[in-house]
């Protein structure tokens, strides 16, 4: 098998496998059908930004939890809501499920179960970020040997 | 999803895999995003665009009343609820009351039925969850077509 196309095997198996794990959806898949010879960078731009927004919105719920005695927990729903949304507009399934539940103990104000979601959220983004790191260096190596990023459905 | 006041019940949705199977192939239709989140306005703006549309964002309830007050005009207006300044809520409130011409539809990531009985009672016509998606486009299309 040439190199070209054994890039291509592992692309398409490591692409798979993040649907597989649950790190990603179906709206995942459709970001890679938005992106075009007009846009060629259009799903590493997009993701670059959800990191950006998880990294601020996760700074935002420390802080507020910080406080022992009166955590604000409106303020704290404001940032997993605001999560949720990036989140399952990316695709990061595994991100927005920790929201869900994030969102409930925010509701029933119980700060232990929103710093263990919190703690869980920031791991789940740093896996994510990782995975699609890695699946973006394989689309360029992919590109660098003159072969075509191949369309997972 | 939920219907606003003026919205019929016997919509036929198409179940379409993409931009390629739109409706109505003549879009020229004007789409105006309100939401704060780079991350939205540029996933929200691909969308539109893939389906022909022209797209403006603004990443504010103000700055979305302010573009219609000074005489821009927009078939679809797509506005999220919590933004700085202005929120989605009042600036429906304030672009029905201007009497705007155009379909209005919150893209919110409530999820509540009630959270999002509250915003349509703003004046929205219709109200999805995030995310936007071709379905949910080809819907707004099919009631533009037919308001045309």
């Amino acid at each position: 098998m040439d190199v070209v196309n054994q890039l291509r095997r592992q692309f398409v198996d490591y692409y798979t496998s993040l649907h597989r794990e649950g790190f990603v959806d179906d709206q995942f898949t459709q970001l890679q059908k938005l992106q075009d010879e007009n846009s060629p960078d259009f799903v590493v731009e997009v993701a670059s930004l959800f990191f950006e927004d998880c990294e601020k919105l996760i700074n935002n719920m420390a802080r507020a939890l910080e406080q022992q005695q009166r955590v604000d927990f409106k303020q704290v729903d404001a940032s997993v809501h605001q999560l949720k949304g990036s989140s399952s507009s990316i695709g990061a399934m595994r991100v927005k499920n920790v929201c869900i539940a994030f969102r409930s103990f925010c509701e029933a104000q119980n700060r232990e179960g929103c710093l263990r979601c919190l703690q869980q959220v920031t791991h789940e983004y740093s896996l994510l970020k990782n995975k699609l790191q890695t699946l973006f260096r394989l689309e360029q190596q992919i590109l660098a040997v003159g072969g075509s990023i191949p369309v997972v459905e | 999803m939920v219907l606003g006041k003026g919205a019929s019940s016997s919509l036929s949705m198409n179940k379409v895999d993409g931009a390629e199977e739109m409706v109505d192939n003549s879009n020229n239709f004007t789409v105006l995003v309100a939401d704060d989140d780079p991350l939205i306005q540029k996933l929200h703006e691909m969308h539109l665009k893939k389906f022909g549309l022209k797209v403006q964002v603004v990443e504010n309830g103000k700055k979305a009343v302010d573009l219609c007050h000074f005489g821009a005009t927009f078939n679809l207006i797509l506005i999220d609820k919590e933004m700085p300044v202005m929120d989605g809520a009042e600036a429906t409130k304030e672009l029905q009351a201007m009497g705007v011409n155009s379909l209005i539809v919150g893209v919110t990531s409530r999820d509540s039925p009630y959270e999002k009985q509250a915003f349509m009672e703003a004046g929205l016509d219709y109200c999805f969850e995030k995310p936007l998606t071709a379905d949910k486009i080809n819907f707004l299309l099919q009631e533009l077509n037919k308001n045309n």
